[in-house]
């Protein structure tokens, strides 16, 4: 059954449809930052001075780096992966004393002409740790020491990042969360996190009083109608309890740690504040954009907004606004269609796999791409705050871009190695 | 494969249900709501307009009246502006320091980014001048547009103006005018202001985030260009229009003058006028409160809501339509004592004519003799009774086109006055009879009419029997449309043959040596006409004359009417006469011409009402000084105050 020349073969086994779609993505991609950054002047596709000729350049070496990446033995990954984790991790540190300042955050490490952004490669770093973790020891993710431990593996990198401070990257390593819950994390805890995450909003909607007393009455109910049982009849009480004491804590966490800018953010997100002119500006704009994208978009090259530089950072953070005004409602339909297409595929690849280690990554990988979707496109749409991550191989950005394909082509790599042990 | 692995299907459930999330609101944006779209189309879409030029007004021998002249409306978009030298730029378009901060104040109010109009309508020179130095000022630009110019300075009531739209004006015409567009407010200019007022044009210009101008939006796909207003012909006669305002300078009245076989009129002058081009450019508003405010309402368009009790004016058409009811012949004669008994009421004759038959009680226009054929109308065996007498005789009236607008193309067009029998019963009670109205016999009482209506007389007895409805507009546009009511004739029901003795009689009014307005005849040409001094309760009398000429074939129906100035022969006649002949033969002959000249010069304003001023001696002004009293007009001929029964000289 174990064929080591068979293994060594250069696409044995490799899963053709996800690197169809990988392409597609990235086709995607450059078309529409080529329409972003398009100069009827300066029309020549292999313009390299341009961000879509540079993006040209990042696909091509994405490419190579991906296939590089399948010549690779597959055991490389689970053995290196805590080198490879500290290493980013270095690197994480690294861009905190060298990094350069951009918009606010000190995210880029200078090299010559390019700039590395480690927190791009801190995703993968950190999914290798975890999956070799997961795997190796065959830990039991409902003791709380293993919880511990996987915790921080993931809330190390979070931390470093939260000091350049790029919010929008740290939050993308909430989606570890959800591998661990394959792995056996009680439900319960996901349940918790969340609900955290919404009474943190609803904290800032409603009245302190009104929230306090919802949440009591709530609570009392669930007394009542437990009146039987004395264990939960305590638990309830307990739960209700931290929560309002929570609500505080939370509404300090709101007004002293974040950013006034983030602030402003959420607040404009959740329709607290109306400033079309000021921070919401780019939402607003990206808004106009897509929805006057109506059905069938105005076609390629002819959408007046992206054409006349009317949504800000278009190219990169967004970059949905050009695809939704000049592909409309099915070139967007279609967008997210291969995402959740790639993702749902590469779970089912995940629970195909006989090594825990392939199975843990596959999750890490669609959580996190998922994840970076979700957020972009939301916050395209005014869904979402603007925490500012890409969206995955389609904005530009080399260290995003070659970040994911590394993503990708390690979880292609395990795959087609699946017969074989890691 | 363990125990959790229906997990997966949690969390691609997640995935599938968070993506419809996406999809959904996507579907909302982009096709249920059009919201988007539309702003999309605001933030790069801006659409300028050019403004097209008013179309030309000729008159009837094709000479312009009114043509266009460039302006430039100065505009700003405030964030564009930088520092600059604002003392040379308030000197080179004529305002101060305080003005410009307002001006500049209100652009920023209204947008930063957009341009709104800084100054409007500088003058070509001023432009010019501005022009040289413009890129000094950044943020600054100027427009083209174009106003009105009166070359001869003449006929201001009938040209009306042209003004800014309001806010009325825009919420009344379906979104048709936007804020900066002109509209006529008066006159021709309203009447006829959407066949003159042209199509704006469009240029839909694309603006990118910076509002820098990127092209025309699909190569100008739905640009359209300004298409200029339609020529308009006149029917006016510049020159006697011309001639009919001097010669009614310092005189208060009103001069129309009725082409008979078109209906086409060739003055219409009301006096006092004003010079059109003050209702033009920067000073319009404070030219309108100054016009707005001199004595005897030069914005009044006398000839078509002015009211006069026609007078002695009337009696023609009272004779033409008892010959058409036959209660009179042209040779039954009727005794004039001097004076018609009506009851215990007299109507006095100036003169005493003993029997006088229909032509020679025309040009003598006597009082008993319209009294008598007024009697014999009222009291005919057929009629029931007076009442239905005089009804049957007021619709006959009526179809002369009095007491009814004659829709002439000009606003504000007022119909006058003629009774029914019921409005009578309803003033005097129900047992009131002919005497009791007699002085509708000679004109006066409850019977008003507008010049109009007074030249639109002459003109069927001219055409004898038929009018065409009097406009003053021959046609519009290069095909030279003209409306179907204006070439339709109106009969009055007279047949043509009872109008040869009254013509008779109005020719003697004129030609024979005991006319009224024998004074009044032109040499060679045959004019028939009517005098009336009509009274009034505003002062002296009101001095008529009605006419048309030449007898044979008439080109030229006419009345004039020169409020208080006395006898119909002394003023209205005479200046008749002159616009008569020179619309006929294009000057005013030897002799009469020097006459001409000094009419010109006569002032026969009418006494201006007291200022009723109380003087409190405690609110004066501590310097003593009187409470100032309008100047009175200069009066020339004061001996002429006569007040007594309906004169008829």
């Amino acid at each position: 059954m174990i064929n080591p020349q068979q293994s060594n073969r250069f696409f044995f086994n490799v899963d053709w449809v996800t690197i169809l779609i990988y392409i597609a993505l990235c086709a995607v991609g450059f078309v529409n930052i080529y329409a972003s950054k398009y100069n009827p002047e300066i029309s020549d596709v292999f313009n390299f001075n341009s961000n879509y000729g540079k993006q040209l350049i990042f696909i091509g070496s994405g490419l190579i780096l991906g296939f590089s990446i399948l010549l690779m033995d597959a055991k490389f990954f689970s053995i290196f992966a805590p080198v490879i984790y500290g290493i980013t991790m270095f690197l994480l540190l690294v861009v905190l004393v060298v990094g350069r300042n951009v918009g606010g955050n000190q995210a880029w490490i200078p090299l010559g002409s390019f700039r590395l952004q480690p927190s791009e490669f801190a995703k993968f770093g950190t999914a290798l740790l975890l999956a070799r973790y997961i795997s190796s020891f065959n830990p039991k993710l409902t003791n709380l020491k293993s919880i511990l431990i996987a915790a921080a593996i993931i809330l190390l990198p979070m931390a470093l990042i939260m000091l350049q401070p790029d919010a929008g990257s740290t939050l993308v390593f909430l989606s570890f969360m959800f591998p661990l819950y394959r792995e056996g994390l009680p439900g319960y805890l996901l349940v918790i996190f969340w609900g955290a995450v919404v009474l943190f909003i609803l904290n800032l909607y409603l009245q302190p009083v009104i929230l306090i007393s919802s949440i009591l009455i709530l609570g009392g109910l669930f007394v009542y109608f437990n009146r039987k049982k004395m264990q939960r009849m305590i638990m309830i009480t307990v739960i209700t309890i931290s929560a309002i004491g929570y609500l505080f804590v939370a509404k300090i966490l709101f007004e002293k740690v974040l950013q006034p800018h983030q602030r402003t953010r959420i607040e404009l997100i959740l329709g607290l504040k109306t400033d079309p002119k000021g921070a919401g500006y780019n939402v607003n704009q990206s808004k106009i954009a897509i929805g006057s994208g109506q059905v069938l978009g105005r076609g390629f090259l002819l959408g007046t907004q992206t054409k006349y530089g009317y949504v800000p950072e278009q190219s990169t953070d967004f970059i949905f606004s050009t695809i939704g005004e000049e592909w409309g409602f099915a070139g967007c339909f279609v967008v997210i269609g291969l995402y959740v297409f790639l993702l749902v595929r590469v779970v089912n690849i995940a629970e195909r796999q006989r090594s825990v280690f392939s199975r843990v990554y596959g999750y890490s990988m669609a959580c996190i791409i998922f994840f970076h979707v979700f957020i972009n496109i939301g916050m395209a749409i005014g869904l979402m705050p603007v925490i500012g991550i890409p969206l995955p191989l389609i904005s530009y950005g080399g260290s995003s871009l070659w970040s994911f394909t590394v993503l990708i082509f390690i979880f292609l790599k395990l795959d087609s190695n699946r017969m074989g042990f890691i | 494969m363990d125990n959790l692995f229906s997990r997966k299907y949690v969390l691609q459930g997640i995935f599938i249900v968070l993506a419809l999330v996406l999809i959904g609101k996507l579907f909302y944006m982009q096709v249920l709501s059009d919201k988007y779209f539309l702003l999309s189309n605001n933030n790069v879409l801006k659409k300028i307009y050019t403004f097209p030029a008013r179309g030309v007004i000729f008159d009837r021998k094709g000479k312009v009246l009114v043509q266009n002249e460039p302006v430039y409306d100065l505009l700003v978009i405030p964030n564009q502006v930088k520092e600059f030298d604002t003392l040379e730029f308030c000197n080179l378009i004529g305002i101060d320091m305080p003005g410009f901060r307002k001006r500049f104040h209100k652009a920023t109010v209204q947008s930063r980014y957009q341009p709104s109009t800084f100054e409007k309508q500088l003058s070509v020179q001023t432009y010019a001048a501005l022009q040289e130095k413009l890129s000094r000022f950044p943020g600054f630009f100027v427009q083209g547009r174009t106003v009105r110019h009166y070359p001869d300075s003449v006929a201001g009531q009938f040209f009306g103006y042209v003004k800014e739209v309001t806010q009325k004006d825009i919420d009344d015409n379906d979104g048709y005018y936007r804020p900066g567009d002109y509209i006529g407010k008066a006159g021709v200019e309203k009447q006829y202001n959407d066949a003159l007022r042209g199509e704006r044009g469009v240029i839909n210009m694309l603006y990118d985030a910076r509002n820098v101008p990127q092209g025309s939006y699909l190569e100008g796909k739905f640009d359209t260009l300004a298409k200029s207003g339609e020529k308009v012909v006149s029917s006016l006669d510049i020159d006697i229009q011309k001639l009919g305002e001097q010669l009614m300078t310092n005189k208060v009245g009103s001069i129309v003058a009725i082409e008979p076989s078109t209906g086409e009129v060739l003055a219409f002058v009301s006096s006092p006028g004003y010079d059109p081009n003050r209702m033009v450019g920067r000073q319009q508003g404070n030219n309108y409160m100054d016009i707005f405010g001199q004595p005897n309402r030069p914005f009044l368009v006398r000839p078509i809501s002015g009211y006069y009790s026609p007078g002695s004016s009337f009696k023609p058409l009272d004779d033409l339509i008892a010959l058409q009811e036959g209660v009179i012949t042209p040779d039954m004669t009727f005794n004039c004592p001097g004076v018609y008994w009506a009851g215990n009421h007299p109507v006095k004759c100036e003169h005493v004519d003993g029997n006088i038959s229909l032509r020679r009680g025309l040009a003598r226009s006597c009082n008993v003799y319209a009294c008598h054929v007024f009697q014999k109308l009222m009291t005919q065996s057929r009629f029931k009774n007076q009442k239905q007498a005089y009804d049957e005789w007021q619709a006959k009236v009526r179809k002369f086109g009095l007491g009814q607008k004659l829709d002439i193309d000009m606003p504000f067009e007022r119909k006058g006055t003629l009774f029914t029998s019921d409005q009578y019963t309803k003033r005097f009670g129900k047992y009131w009879q002919y005497t009791t109205v007699i002085s509708l016999a000679i004109g006066q009482g409850e019977m008003s009419a507008t010049p109009l209506q007074m030249a639109n007389i002459m003109a069927i007895i001219a055409n004898k029997g038929y009018y065409i409805k009097p406009h003053l507009i021959k046609s519009i546009g290069d095909r030279k449309v003209i409306k179907k009511d204006y070439v339709q004739k109106n009969y009055v029901d007279v047949d043509a043959a009872h109008f040869e003795p009254v013509i008779d009689g109005m020719q003697d009014a004129v030609n024979a040596p005991w006319g009224t307005a024998n004074a009044s005849r032109i040499p060679n040409i045959m004019m028939c006409g009517k005098t009336g001094t009509v009274q009034n309760p505003h002062g002296k009398n009101h001095s008529v004359f009605i006419g048309f000429a030449p007898r044979d074939n008439p080109k030229i129906a006419i009345a004039v009417i020169v409020e208080n100035a006395g006898y119909g022969g002394t003023y209205a006649a005479p200046i008749a006469s002159y616009l008569t002949e020179k619309y006929l033969t294009g000057t005013i002959s030897a002799g009469r011409a020097e006459k001409a000249e000094a009419m010109k010069k006569i002032s026969a304003l009418p006494e201006l009402p007291k200022p009723k001023i109380k003087v409190l001696p405690k609110n004066a002004d501590s310097a003593g000084k009187q409470p100032s009293v309008p100047a009175t007009a200069p009066q020339s001929n004061t001996a002429l105050n006569t007040k007594n029964t309906a004169a008829t000289p």
